[in-house]
């Protein structure tokens, strides 16, 4: 395996085998979470506490002509009442963006744009106060669909938002375009026996957390806060807040709470600055918690897409030009990510000639938010869809043909590099070699196959681990724990320890604790905490070698560390017994003073990462009902440090992409009010919907981690959208190019397809 | 000198060209030369790019070596979920 130094110096070790890596132990937060005890977002409470509660536009785009709030603040109990005056002025970029999100400014963007908010002494008079309040508006035209808001006649929702790069003549709502591929694209059509060219939708859907957004906010008139909240990252909480309350950003501690879940979406702010405002108009402190109705209005689901694919191949399944033309919309706001569903479009593939195009487009919905691997699910439901399509025209084996036309080291990425070593063959041929493969079909059963792709992430990462007298260990981390980061990274400060992953406390330490953190994204953590982790452990190991050194009298690189001890580096540097851990920690104290180790960097070797899925869906002819019967996950983790936890995010991925592709939308009505506000009507898979669904770990290392990992988080949800929409297709004969395949979808193309 | 490929929808900016040679030692160089070169660029390097060096994606890091037959190709800038 060759060693591939990043700018930090990381590689991989080439380690074939551990103590504490690849265990499946206990994880560290399990009593807290079964028992009640594990603090969330809305467990907490302060002394004075007051309740928030936020007015919201009941309009999907309406100039705001005036807010009276006089009748709201003459309730007894209302302690405050602010609006987009009472935050920071002069903010620009993202932060302007996030502001106008979090409060609009003159106009309502969307229906559920926050427009003023209210603390009161409980939760139910902040709740009346908020009808009280009278909010006069100027109705505009509005556009919610994503091919409609592109038209030359659609609303203009905010002008002067178009990048430069948006070609000359384009809808103002088209904010950013990306072009990109390599090769002749009409040689390579030329060359093809058989072109399929398809359309393809899909419908917005939400990240689906089951713990709602919730924040405890005290912020004095000294310009000093702290901030409780849930989020997949503190620290940009922190600076995010800070801007937009206008405050220094060292001034504002923020502690994470557990987290129910996040998937991208709380990767952002919502009501942690509303609170911040509140509690110091107020002067108290102020909690703040959303119902399932407002997370639906008006948090970020992902974007809403239009996609156009066109693929040609030969007899022998050889690919010879794939085109891909994705528009995807992010609300009322710059920044859906078209460019990475066009760059992740056709990673798997091998291809002489692509093209690749990507729009961001405006429409009057919620600010669109991170959701898994944002962008390269919806690419892959597209191309995978067309791949299946060519294979079952041309007779050809999906597997196989994706392994004829499979990225491998060595070949160049339809983005433009050329790959590093990546794991999507191996991926393929364990699905080849999977059983479920070979299991016959029922009646009215389809099977489908698809690959997926995700970059993974490094980003900025701090970690510290100090050691206690008694030979056990405590590690800082700045990442919130959203997929078992904690038991991870005991496992990997262990395995570099030497001593039990028991005797390991992690802890998400807050911002006051530590250096800066990204947030928990881009299946980052256990690839970037970890590494940093490993080092802090080996930067700690490091004066542990010192102190035995010191001891023993000879030099510091006469010493190394095994199994948990010190020990002379070989017979010419003396003989003395190994000095386990716990005996130099024991006088550590008295031999100069604590030891700690520490890492901060940011990490630039996170591999990317394949998934291959496999799907058997039965649909019912008469209700048009999909059920899935057999799924099965194949992944490469690189390493997987806690596999139960790897297994954990494949078959997340898999059961949230179910939902996808089977039944979530968001459903807006002509007035362009959302109509399904609650879970009831936002159907969400439950546990009777998801059949038991088993999962491949594949190790191919990733040459940017010590240990080989690679993160794992986001690959697992780019595979099923086109799996499952295979599998259908499959079943009912017919291609199914809109997502999702709820029943009344099902029953109109089966009625097409008996009228024929 | 370093071969910068960008995405073919830069080409509006870059009188037609799709790959540049910059002096650059590392990330951060390379992106000011192109910056340098093309002076349309630099808001749109500004608003956020990604870069791939020899098959790694180079997410926001400056400081990553770049060696003269290094492979270099812009990307949209990197998010995740």
């Amino acid at each position: 395996m060759a060693l591939d130094k990043t700018e930090t110096g990381e590689s991989y070790e080439g380690r074939t085998s551990y103590t504490h890596v690849g265990t499946r132990v206990d994880r560290p937060d399990g009593l807290d979470k079964v028992t009640g005890r594990a603090k969330f977002g809305a467990d907490a409470s302060a002394p004075g506490m007051l309740h928030g509660a936020i007015v919201r536009s009941p309009h999907a785009h309406a100039r705001i002509v005036k807010i009276d709030t006089s009748k709201a603040e003459a309730l007894a109990g209302v302690k405050a009442v602010v609006t987009r005056d009472d935050f920071a002025t002069g903010l620009t970029g993202e932060e302007w963006n996030v502001l106008e999100n979090v409060m609009a400014g003159d106009t309502a963007l969307y229906d559920g744009h926050a427009l003023c908010a209210i603390a009161a002494t409980s939760a139910l008079i902040a709740r009346d106060a908020v009808k009280l309040v009278e909010v006069e508006y100027e109705i505009l035209p509005h556009v919610t669909d994503v091919d409609k808001a592109m038209e030359p006649d659609a609303p203009i929702i905010r002008a002067g938002q178009q990048s430069k790069l948006v070609p000359e003549g384009m809808h103002p709502n088209v904010v950013n375009y990306y072009q990109g591929g390599h090769g002749d694209m009409a040689a390579g059509f030329a060359e093809a026996d058989l072109i399929i060219e398809r359309h393809f939708t899909t419908e917005a859907a939400h990240q689906g957390y089951i713990e709602p957004h919730a924040a405890l906010a005290t912020l004095g008139a000294d310009g000093k806060g702290d901030l409780w909240c849930c989020t997949q990252g503190h620290f940009i909480v922190q600076k995010t807040c800070a801007a937009l309350v206008g405050i220094d950003t060292s001034q504002l501690r923020v502690t994470a709470s557990e987290i129910g879940g996040g998937f991208g979406g709380k990767t952002t702010v919502f009501l942690e600055p509303v609170a911040l405002a509140l509690s110091r108009k107020a002067n108290r402190p102020v909690k703040m918690v959303m119902s399932r109705s407002e997370i639906l209005r008006a948090t970020g689901p992902t974007s809403s897409a239009s996609m156009d694919i066109k693929i040609g191949m030969t007899k022998d399944g050889r690919i010879t030009a794939g085109k891909g033309v994705f528009r995807l919309q992010g609300g009322a706001f710059p920044d859906a990510p078209a460019g990475m569903a066009a760059e992740c479009s056709f990673a798997p593939y091998n291809l002489s000639a692509v093209s690749i195009e990507g729009y961001e487009v405006m429409a009057n919905r919620p600010k669109q938010a991170a959701y898994r691997a944002p962008g390269s699910p919806m690419a892959a439901f597209a191309v995978e869809s067309v791949v299946d399509e060519l294979c079952k025209s041309l007779d050809l084996d999906p597997i196989e043909t994706r392994l004829k036309n499979a990225s491998r080291e060595g070949t160049k990425a339809a983005y433009g590099p050329t790959w590093d070593r990546i794991g999507l063959v191996e991926c393929l041929e364990a699905a080849q070699a999977h059983p479920h493969m070979k299991a016959p079909l029922r009646e009215s059963e389809g099977r489908g196959v698809a690959a997926g792709f995700w970059f993974n992430h490094g980003g900025e990462t701090s970690v510290s681990l100090a050691l206690s007298e008694d030979g056990t260990a405590q590690i800082s981390v700045g990442t919130p724990d959203i997929g078992g980061s904690r038991a991870s990274m005991a496992l990997m400060a262990a395995e570099v320890l030497g001593i039990e992953y028991e005797n390991i406390r992690v802890t998400v330490a807050d911002t006051a604790t530590l250096g800066y953190n990204d947030v928990s994204h881009g299946s980052r953590v256990t690839y970037a905490s970890g590494l940093a982790t490993i080092n802090a452990a080996k930067d700690a190991v490091a004066k542990l070698c010192d102190r035995a050194a010191q001891k023993w009298g000879i030099d510091p690189d006469a010493v190394v560390w095994e199994d948990g001890c010190a020990k002379p580096a070989g017979p010419n540097a003396g003989q003395f017994d190994p000095m386990p851990l716990k005996e130099i920690t024991r006088r550590m104290g008295r031999t100069g003073g604590p030891i700690s180790g520490h890492y901060e960097a940011t990490p630039e070797g996170a591999g990317v990462s394949f998934g291959v899925h496999i799907v058997d869906a039965h649909v019912d002819r008469e209700t048009g009902k999909t059920s899935v019967d057999r799924y099965t996950v194949i992944q490469d983790a690189g390493k997987a440090i806690h596999p139960t936890y790897v297994e954990g995010q494949f078959q997340g991925g898999a059961a949230q992409g179910i939902g996808w592709a089977l039944n979530e939308e968001y459903v807006y009505g002509e007035d362009g009010r959302l109509q399904n506000t609650v879970f009831l009507d936002y159907r969400i898979p439950v546990a009777s919907d998801l059949p038991m669904i088993d999962t491949v770990i594949v190790e191919v290392p990733n040459p940017g981690h010590p240990f080989g990992v690679r993160g794992v988080g986001e690959t697992g949800i780019c595979p099923p959208l086109a799996a499952i929409a295979n599998a259908v297709s499959g079943a009912v004969g017919i291609r199914m190019t809109s997502l999702p395949m709820s029943p009344p979808k099902i029953l109109k193309a089966l009625k097409a397809q008996s009228d024929g | 000198m370093v071969e910068v490929n960008l995405w073919s929808g830069l080409r509006r900016f870059t009188d037609g060209v799709v790959t540049v040679e910059v002096e650059a030692k590392n990330v951060g160089e390379v992106l000011e030369g192109l910056a340098r070169l093309y002076p349309e660029l630099e808001d749109i390097i500004e608003a956020g790019v990604s870069v791939a060096v020899d098959g790694k994606v180079i997410a926001s890091g400056l400081t990553e070596r770049v060696k003269p037959d290094s492979e270099v190709f812009l990307i949209q800038q990197l998010k995740g979920g």
